[in-house]
């Protein structure tokens, strides 16, 4: 038989040929890991305290050498605050988006595995998150509970579930449908291999997409929260709570609002582009 | 005689249909009392046209969908119930090969780790060993060790239903249902992969259910043939018999329709009437409207399936009146 001569050099060949990484998705890359290195050292790199005040140099423009990105209204360092802010941020996004993301899937193939009446609940309660604005009920919450961190990262866990949980049902049923699902369950797997195994990694790139969606939204949701009053709470500060304070002083020194502004654009931009690129190399058949 | 290593008694399976949104829902029964045992080591065939039942006659012997009546044994016991964990354990014991070979592998998982997966599953042995048995069993379906590395858009349609055929393979089952293996395949692989079914039978003592409606492919890989129509096996008998002199009128009508090479043609049965539908079974014998030799009792009352001789049953009152005519005779002379 024909197949049987093929030599082994191609097999060998396939392991070691490295991925190739467009420019473009490289920068991203880096960019996200500055960030992550950024946030992640803090204390170590922000030239002064968060919340040092320099009263002398109030409003001052960038490019001077005791305030690089210049100062603020009380002549807090911009630098330092945007610093201090992009940990928080991404604090909130990563967690927020990792929680909705795994509450989501998770409620979605519980409702693709039951069916039944544990799927209507599943999907009234979808209904029920998307049909009420979430900035409102982020509202009440906050306003009955007070504001706090853990809170709010849980809260915003809760943002943009539904949509995982619509995706991963609908995609796990029609897995079950198709034939693999059907022959690794009659191979005699258990429903959580068949699941976490065979259906999440074929639906991956879709629920990654989903992610990259999800995760600018929760910026900007912290974000208005944060511009409202009821997120972030002063001295602790944020990339939204800045853009929200920093827009009074648009006219006169818009360095304050622009360069946390700047910051959001290129992350999630980052970020979306990192996921596109994910999603293709997830895909053995695009390769 | 010993016992058949699978015996299906009275199987029933009934679907619930529900015609447009608001229309009544109706019962379709699919599978409408099936009997038959498989002995250990023999293939039985089991063909039929479209819609006559046989793929669920497949999927209810393997447990993969719990029975309406009716019981399947598999070595002297009934089946667990579909889904619990012994269910779950009998699976290493039975499997199926499925018409679509690239439909039932993942297809973002390279061959080799597809083939492991019941082994990883079942929990056999050790690592060393499991990697040792997927190396066996690609050759043991001839398959090279480089094609493990590959995914399943990268294979032929022979080298995926080979390679499901040996995932099938490695927790060594007893019991294989073939539910329509070639059919997708072109004629030289078909008997590639039929060739491979034959020997790896007679090599590892299997015993097969091999479900189609490609006669000469029945014909070629089984010992006995079960002939569905309409959620009811009509005949059941030795294959080569069968084929040669069939009883049944809907199987005369089969045997007559497949081409044979070099044979001369006998005349051939063109069936009139509409093809079957389960949702609306006639009265009495299920293919009476179709049926050349149909008298009047066929409308009022179902054939039941009665041996007529050794090996061979029939579901027809005419085989059951000539029968009954011929020990008649038989027993004045």
């Amino acid at each position: 038989m024909a197949d049987v001569s093929l030599p082994e050099s191609t097999a060998a060949r396939r392991t070691i040929s490295w991925p190739k990484i467009p420019p473009l998705v490289a920068i991203a890359v880096l960019w996200v890991v500055a960030m992550l290195v950024v946030a992640i050292l803090a204390e170590a790199i922000a030239p002064y305290g968060v919340t040092k005040m320099d009263l002398r140099n109030r409003l001052s423009a960038p490019g001077n050498a005791a305030h690089w990105l210049g100062t603020d209204e009380l002549g807090r360092d911009v630098l330092t605050r945007l610093i201090f802010s992009i940990r928080i941020s991404l604090l909130i996004a990563f967690g927020a988006t990792a929680i909705s993301a795994i509450i989501g899937t998770l409620l979605g193939f519980l409702a693709a595995h039951f069916r039944g009446l544990a799927e209507q609940a599943v999907l009234m309660l979808a209904d029920f998150q998307a049909s009420m604005p979430f900035l409102i009920l982020a509202l009440a919450v906050l306003a009955f509970f007070g504001s706090s961190l853990p809170l709010l990262i849980g809260l915003m866990g809760f943002y943009g579930w539904e949509r995982y949980a619509r995706i991963a049902r609908g995609l796990a049923i029609s897995a079950t449908g198709q034939g693999y699902a059907s022959a690794i369950r009659q191979l005699g797997a258990a429903p959580s291999r068949v699941y976490l195994r065979h259906i999440l990694p074929n639906i991956a790139s879709t629920l990654i997409i989903s992610m990259t969606l999800v995760f600018p939204e929760v910026i900007l949701l912290e974000s208005g929260l944060s511009f409202l009053g009821l997120g972030v709470q002063p001295p602790m500060t944020s990339l939204g709570n800045m853009v929200g304070y920093g827009r009074e002083y648009i006219g006169s020194a818009p360095w304050i609002m622009l360069t946390p502004a700047a910051i959001i654009t290129l992350t999630t931009l980052a970020v979306s582009l990192i996921g596109d690129w994910l999603r293709d190399k997830l895909d053995p058949t695009l390769a | 005689m010993t016992e058949p290593l699978v015996s299906v008694d009275g199987l029933v399976r009934t679907y619930r249909m529900r015609a447009g949104m608001f229309g009544r829902s109706r019962d379709v029964r699919a599978v409408d009392g099936v009997t038959f045992g498989i002995n250990r080591g023999e293939t039985l065939g089991l063909v039929g046209e479209s819609g006559s039942g046989k793929s669920t006659t497949g999927r209810l012997v393997l447990g993969l969908e719990n029975p309406d009546a009716g019981s399947v044994a598999f070595h002297g016991r009934p089946l667990p119930a579909t889904d619990t964990s012994e269910w779950r354990a009998s699976r290493a014991r039975m499997q199926m090969i499925f018409q679509d070979p690239l439909g039932a592998l993942d297809r973002r998982l390279p061959i080799a780790a597809q083939v492991r997966e019941p082994l990883d599953i079942h929990n056999v042995e050790d690592e060393e060993f499991r990697t040792a048995r997927v190396a066996e069993l690609m050759r043991s379906v001839r398959l090279s060790d480089d094609i493990g590395q590959r995914y399943p858009h990268e294979l032929s349609g022979g080298q995926r239903q080979r390679a499901v055929l040996a995932r099938a393979l490695a927790t060594k089952p007893d019991f294989l249902v073939c539910d329509e293996p070639v059919s997708a395949l072109d004629v030289s692989i078909q008997a590639q992969v039929v060739n491979l079914l034959i020997d790896l039978q007679a090599a590892l003592n299997l015993t097969m259910l091999f479900i189609s409606h490609d006669l000469r492919v029945v014909r070629q890989i089984s010992q006995r043939v079960a002939v569905m129509y309409l959620g009811r096996v009509v005949e059941l008998g030795n294959a080569d018999d069968l084929f040669v002199s069939p009883q049944h009128p809907y199987t005369k009508a089969l045997v007559s329709a497949s081409p044979a090479p070099g044979a001369r043609r006998t005349e051939r049965i063109v069936l009139s009437g509409d093809p079957p539908n389960p949702a609306a079974k006639p009265g009495g014998c299920a293919f009476h409207p179709r049926c050349p030799s149909a008298f009047a009792r066929c409308r009022t009352a179902a054939p039941a399936l009665v041996e007529v001789a050794p090996d061979r049953s029939v579901a027809c009152h005419l085989t059951g009146v000539e029968s009954h005519a011929a020990t008649a005779l038989g027993a004045v002379a």
